[in-house]
């Protein structure tokens, strides 16, 4: 489970991107990050697997308090957390392969990593993950000749081969047509419940995201406005959430399958 | 400055007005003043009886540096091949020191902003200031003359001009690569190793290729100083007055960089 309690970030900008945050997410449960640019999304998942520092506050996985842990710990406890990223982050010179494998490098020597001697389960479970996103005959070629779903399926591998137990998702689907949208939703949101598995997804679409996820969370400025299940979204949640404005066609008219 | 005047009704368009116009003008004519005020120090400055006879002795020189002398080409083939590992290994060594240096400069991958970057930054700067003559010369007094010194020179030389290059490309590298390589509880190295090195290893290709090609050329230099290569040969020759042996060393540097321009912009071709 992964619980935050008043977790806060101030940048030294000045600007306070995340306010007091407290949240529990009990293990399994798939949840979407909805809010305005800027509210701090970003900044919030960021904080849990600390990519960036939080100010203040606690963020704990299993019992481990994250924000307590000095660079070796921080770093086994980042095998734990996979993340996957809106223009997908996958070094782009190395191949889809290298690309997925890169995930098992919290478990790997330096040496090891660098000959790309993985071990043999690595390498089997790489194969298999491929396999499962539907990529396995483009194992060998380069990341940046993939269209986007398939770099974004990429990413998807390599957080799932640290063998995670939360996937923190940054906007999977700012960067992908409609269709291919649906489909990389559907599979995490698959993926997840294969392996019960905790995710944080950070998305703008919000009828894509009721139709994905079990619970949805609204920040706006740094503060939780909104915490509830998909369809308890109404209009009036969402002009808390984002503002004023006709929500009427932004929401799924009946609950989604 | 676009202009748009009204006389009787018409509008008049202009690229620029009066003032604009004049101050052009002026400027053309301070440019001239000063041109022909040049003229007259250096004209001043000149034998012009030695210039007069310039064309003569010219043709003189051209008469006796023709036919070469392609007999002298057996004394050649081994200062050539001494002037190609100069360029080679200097350029090698040059890039092995290169790397850390532009590790430590680049802001993104510097240990300390305060302290280690300005002096890896001081290194960059004094080996690109100096040129491979002038660090040949120093090195000859040093070590000796001989075709060490003029590797090492060319070495120290391209240190700065690689590491400044190199510093810039990391500089400018996607971090998002780099977060999610850190993401995945990656050590310090391995998100170099990842992360960081793939993104630059064309601009690593390509700097090391354009260097090796520079210091084909000034390797065929090092030898007025005495540091070795084929430059040796040329002063050899420069100074006896043997001109067709003259002719056939600048026929063989020329062939020389041909043949390095040909390899490199292959090289670069292959990796980009």
């Amino acid at each position: 489970m992964l619980r935050l309690e008043k977790l806060s970030k101030t940048y030294a900008t000045g600007d306070r991107a995340l306010s007091e945050v407290t949240l529990d997410i009990p293990d399994g449960e798939v949840v979407a990050l909805i809010g305005p640019s800027g509210a701090g999304k970003s900044t919030l998942i960021r904080c849990i697997n600390r990519l960036v520092e939080p100010t203040s506050g606690r963020a704990i996985l299993d019992e481990t308090d994250i924000t307590a842990l000095r660079s070796g710990g921080l770093r086994q406890m980042r095998r734990r957390m996979g993340m996957i990223f809106q223009e997908y982050a996958l070094v782009e010179r190395l191949t889809v392969m290298e690309n997925v494998l890169s995930g098992r490098l919290g478990y790997v020597g330096f040496w090891r990593s660098y000959f790309r001697k993985f071990p043999q389960s690595n390498v089997d479970e790489a194969y298999t993950l491929l396999d499962r996103v539907g990529l396995i005959e483009m194992a060998d070629k380069r990341a940046d000749e993939l269209s986007g779903g398939q770099r974004q399926r990429v990413g998807i591998a390599r957080a799932l081969i640290q063998n995670p137990a939360l996937l923190l998702v940054d906007e999977p689907t700012a960067s992908l047509d409609p269709k291919t949208s649906r489909q990389i939703m559907r599979l995490i949101r698959e993926l997840c419940d294969e392996r019960g598995l905790a995710a944080i997804i950070n998305i703008h679409d919000v009828k894509l995201a009721q139709m994905f996820v079990q619970r949805v969370i609204g920040l706006t400025k740094g503060v939780v406005q909104f915490d509830g299940p998909p369809d308890s979204l109404t209009e009036d949640v969402l002009t808390r959430i984002y503002g004023e404005e006709d929500w009427k066609e932004t929401i799924a008219k009946e609950k989604a399958a | 400055m676009p202009q748009i005047l009204t006389g009787d009704g018409t509008k008049i368009w202009m690229l620029r007005d009066r003032k604009a116009q004049f101050l052009r003008w002026g400027g053309w004519l301070v440019g001239a003043l000063v041109f022909l005020s040049c003229w007259r120090v250096i004209s001043d400055a000149t034998e012009w009886f030695f210039v007069y006879d310039a064309g003569r002795i010219a043709a003189d020189i051209g008469g006796r540096a023709i036919p070469p002398r392609w007999s002298y080409m057996d004394k050649l083939w081994e200062p050539l091949w001494d002037t190609i590992n100069i360029a080679t290994l200097g350029t090698f060594f040059a890039l092995i020191t290169a790397v850390p240096v532009a590790f430590l400069a680049a802001r993104n991958t510097t240990p300390n902003a305060w302290l280690i970057r300005p002096v890896a930054l001081f290194i960059i700067v004094a080996t690109r200031s100096i040129n491979s003559l002038i660090w040949a010369l120093l090195l000859v007094a040093i070590i000796g003359p001989g075709v060490f010194a003029g590797m090492i020179a060319i070495a120290i030389r391209s240190i700065g001009f690689c590491a400044k290059l190199l510093y810039e490309a990391i500089e400018e590298i996607d971090t998002k690569q780099v977060e999610a390589i850190t993401a995945t509880g990656a050590s310090r190295w391995q998100v170099m190793a990842y992360g960081i090195v793939p993104q630059i290893m064309p601009a690593f290709a390509g700097i090391a290729v354009f260097r090796w090609d520079i210091n084909i050329r000034e390797s065929t230099i090092l030898g007025l100083v005495g540091a070795g290569g084929i430059g040796l040969q040329l002063k050899g020759s420069l100074d006896t007055l043997a001109w067709p042996q003259v002719t056939l060393i600048l026929i063989v540097i020329f062939a020389t960089v041909i043949l390095s321009e040909w390899v490199s912009a292959k090289v670069r071709g292959a990796i980009i």
